[in-house]
């Protein structure tokens, strides 16, 4: 009986064809920690769109999509422990959402041939995917964020910036350092005057820096901040009566979490950012309905619409974009990392495929290529209204200065790879 | 004057109301270390606790709301009304003294007579599980506080150091605030320390545990009264910094300013907290403006250790604290 019992089973499971795995892929959130508050709204939108795809087309070409949380609380250490333990699982593509996890992975990844998206931090120069075969940077890097912000002020000031002194508030780490060469190019080809202020961490204290300002009467203030300085740093420009208008933010301290403590005083602050913001557009019917309505929603539903969720259901959408150019170019639904990889590589997003996948003027249009990991570099400004506790984006997904990041991205990429030995493989 | 010599004084006068701020922190050490030899590490997580609780009791928020909604299917996030700033301050502060008498009862009880390394490894558990207590009870968002404290500068210290040196300092209305506040605060603790019964009785309990015991003053109750005073103190810190960041996470690690502080000050001195806070937010500050800019600037988090490492070689006991003679 139980052999007859047995037969039948097996048959069955013939005859309905070859069981596909799930695409997996790994979220490497920090839900609690110091950071909490800016990994719990990504992780939520990188999750919700899979859920969306799930519930709405039955996954990404028919295959269910998978999302495996580790919990890093953005510690290196923890992160690659992450890396470690789901790369088994058939994990398809990384995004470690730190800087310095993203270093540790690099070698790792490569090994184990599985890509990594480090969509606006990570290491720059490998917007370089002839030294930099697994990892991607699309759709801008912090050098873009560094040129983007010039660019706008020079756009502001008639294309003259000589003369004007530009102050840089930047977390003393590896990741608030990132633009400052990039900037000290910048200053030399348009003349303006840099001055460079580190903020130690967490940046609870700042008021040394401040006062420096106050004394200096820069005519722009840039930030490279994170976590607890973003907010003691709008706050502090508010004591002292810095003009929001002239503090621009990176897209790391440009959250709703980074203005409201400071209430009315934050108004007009402005942020880079490389995709749009608020949830006015008709994708969210349809995350409404199938995923937040229907309970499930990966958090409690509330951070919907917020600057850091739209960055992580973008990272979703991109990740699964790719999925599906790497089911399209293998011929194969159950890709495994490998057809990533590729997928990747031949991303192309135009303002056609975001209008049809309810995301229009969401983000920039790009593409990459073997050459090219980290996309067009397109970068656009947003603007605080405290009155209605509202990002909006006030100007295009603009180019920038690839004169400038180009030549620096190839000295960075160059002494990586030889260093390491890795050979030019695209041609 | 030189400009640099009134930059410096606009600089000077910052960094004592910065000294201020880390001594309200260094305040709540000194208390629990004086009473029970205990180098409380929660410290810095009882002030982020207590501001999420005031917060948290302002708008009305219901605790444990994502444990209660993934329970039991609900939707419940709050009560639907707010609690005006005083009275949301007495609620914390009774939830302060029931936090107080938990950890008496359920970490400190057992633990009476270990060595002080055991009991300092207990503080760092309580951080550890305190953190996550918060986050659990209160979410782990980044919270708006405000009790009405005035913030931003000045105008009339602006305008009058204006008028006299041709440039107005910077003087945040918050840090002023915080140093009235840290005046009253420690003379109220200096007077119940050396006026009332029960303060007499903490300090009783702080020179010898078992002469304490001896003459029927409870140990429990000594603690519970101290870790509660703590936790007051935890409150106000917790109001000054959660005002200026709102509340979040990092609110904990403002006890990392409080440390050398504490060196400098002495671990069993009130008015060593003080001073203490002072001479490094000062020191920091000066540093970070004659120095910093040859240096590269960020010099404030390790100049305050090394200031207060230099004390150390000199007075090990810190400037106010007691000088300990063990006998061989």
């Amino acid at each position: 009986m139980k052999l007859k019992l047995a037969t039948v089973a097996l048959s069955a499971a013939m005859a309905a064809g070859p069981v596909m795995a799930d695409l997996v892929f790994p979220s490497l959130s920090y839900r609690t920690g110091p950071y909490a508050a800016g990994g719990i709204p990504f992780a939520d939108g990188y999750a919700d769109y899979f859920t969306l795809l799930n519930e709405r087309d039955g996954g990404i070409g028919g295959v269910p999509a998978k999302v495996i949380e580790c919990e890093t609380g953005y510690n290196t250490e923890k992160g690659v422990e992450c890396y470690e333990s789901t790369k088994g699982e058939g994990a398809l593509v990384y995004q470690p959402l730190s800087t310095g996890i993203t270093y540790q992975l690099i070698p790792k990844t490569t090994a184990d041939g599985i890509p990594m998206h480090t969509m606006g931090y990570g290491r720059t120069s490998a917007k370089n995917g002839d030294v930099f075969s697994h990892t991607f940077n699309y759709p801008a890097n912090y050098w873009d964020g560094a040129s983007g912000a010039i660019n706008y002020l020079l756009e502001e000031n008639g294309g003259d910036l000589s003369g004007k002194k530009v102050a840089l508030v930047y977390h003393n780490s590896a990741y608030g350092k990132e633009p400052i060469r990039t900037l000290e190019e910048l200053s030399a080809k348009h003349g303006f005057e840099l001055v460079a202020l580190p903020v130690d961490h967490p940046g609870q204290e700042q008021k040394s820096q401040w006062l420096q300002i106050r004394r200096e009467r820069p005519d722009f203030v840039l930030m490279w901040g994170w976590g607890v300085m973003n907010q003691v740093a709008v706050q502090e420009a508010a004591n002292i009566r810095y003009p929001m208008e002239n503090f621009i933010g990176i897209w790391w301290s440009g959250s709703e979490n980074d203005v409201l403590p400071a209430g009315e005083a934050a108004n007009g602050f402005k942020a880079l950012t490389f995709h749009n913001v608020g949830s006015d557009f008709p994708l969210y019917d349809d995350l409404n309905k199938y995923v937040v309505d229907a309970g499930k929603a990966a958090g409690a539903g509330d951070q919907v619409g917020t600057v850091l969720y739209n960055r992580g259901l973008y990272a979703a959408m991109l990740a699964a974009e790719a999925a599906k150019k790497a089911q399209e170019i293998s011929g194969n639904a159950d890709i495994n990392a490998s057809d990533m990889r590729d997928g990747m590589e031949a991303l192309e997003i135009t303002e056609a495929k975001m209008a049809e996948l309810g995301l229009p003027n969401f983000g920039p249009a790009f593409s990459v290529s073997c050459e090219n990991h980290g996309g067009d570099a397109l970068v656009g400004v947003t603007q605080w209204d405290a009155a209605n506790k509202t990002w909006s984006l006030i100007s295009e997904f603009k180019s920038t200065d690839g004169d400038v990041i180009g030549p620096l991205i190839t000295e960075d990429s160059s002494a990586y790879a030889s260093e390491n030995n890795i050979g030019a493989r695209c041609n | 004057m030189p400009d640099q010599l009134i930059f410096a004084m606009e600089v000077f006068l910052n960094g004592l109301m910065a000294g201020v701020l880390y001594a309200l922190v260094a305040l709540g050490f000194v208390l629990i270390y004086k009473a029970s030899g205990i180098f409380n590490y929660a410290q810095g997580v009882m002030a982020l606790f207590a501001a999420m609780t005031l917060v948290g009791v302002m708008n009305g928020q219901v605790p444990f709301a994502h444990l209660i909604n993934a329970t039991f299917g609900t939707h419940v996030y709050t009560f639907g009304w707010s609690v005006p700033a005083l009275v949301a301050i007495i609620v914390t502060m009774g939830v302060m003294v029931l936090l107080a008498w938990a950890v008496q009862r359920f970490v400190m009880r057992h633990l009476v007579g270990q060595e002080p390394i055991i009991l300092f490894m207990a503080t760092i558990g309580l951080a550890y599980f305190l953190e996550g207590f918060a986050d659990l009870m209160w979410g782990s968002e980044i919270k708006t506080l405000n009790v009405g404290l005035p913030q931003g500068i000045n105008l009339w210290i602006d305008e009058s150091t204006f008028n006299i040196f041709g440039y107005g300092f910077f003087i945040d209305n918050l840090d002023i605030v915080a140093t009235v506040i840290a005046a009253l605060l420690v003379a109220a603790l200096v007077a119940f320390s050396q006026y009332t019964k029960q303060g007499r009785a903490m300090r009783a309990v702080a020179d010898d545990h078992q002469a304490a015991l001896s003459v029927g003053i409870s140990l429990n109750f000594i603690w519970i009264m101290v870790w509660s005073v703590a936790g007051f103190v935890a409150l106000v810190a917790g109001i000054m910094w959660g005002t200026k960041s709102g509340v979040q996470f990092s609110l904990s690690l403002i006890a990392l300013k409080a440390l050398p502080v504490l060196m400098l000050g002495g671990f069993t001195s009130i008015p060593g907290a003080i001073v203490g806070g002072l001479i490094i937010g000062v020191g920091e500050k000066l540093f970070e403006f004659s120095i910093g800019p040859l240096v590269g600037g960020a010099t404030e988090n390790w100049f305050a250790y090394v200031l207060a490492l230099i004390f150390l070689v000199f007075r090990p006991q810190g400037l106010f604290g007691e000088k300990i003679i063990e006998r061989v």
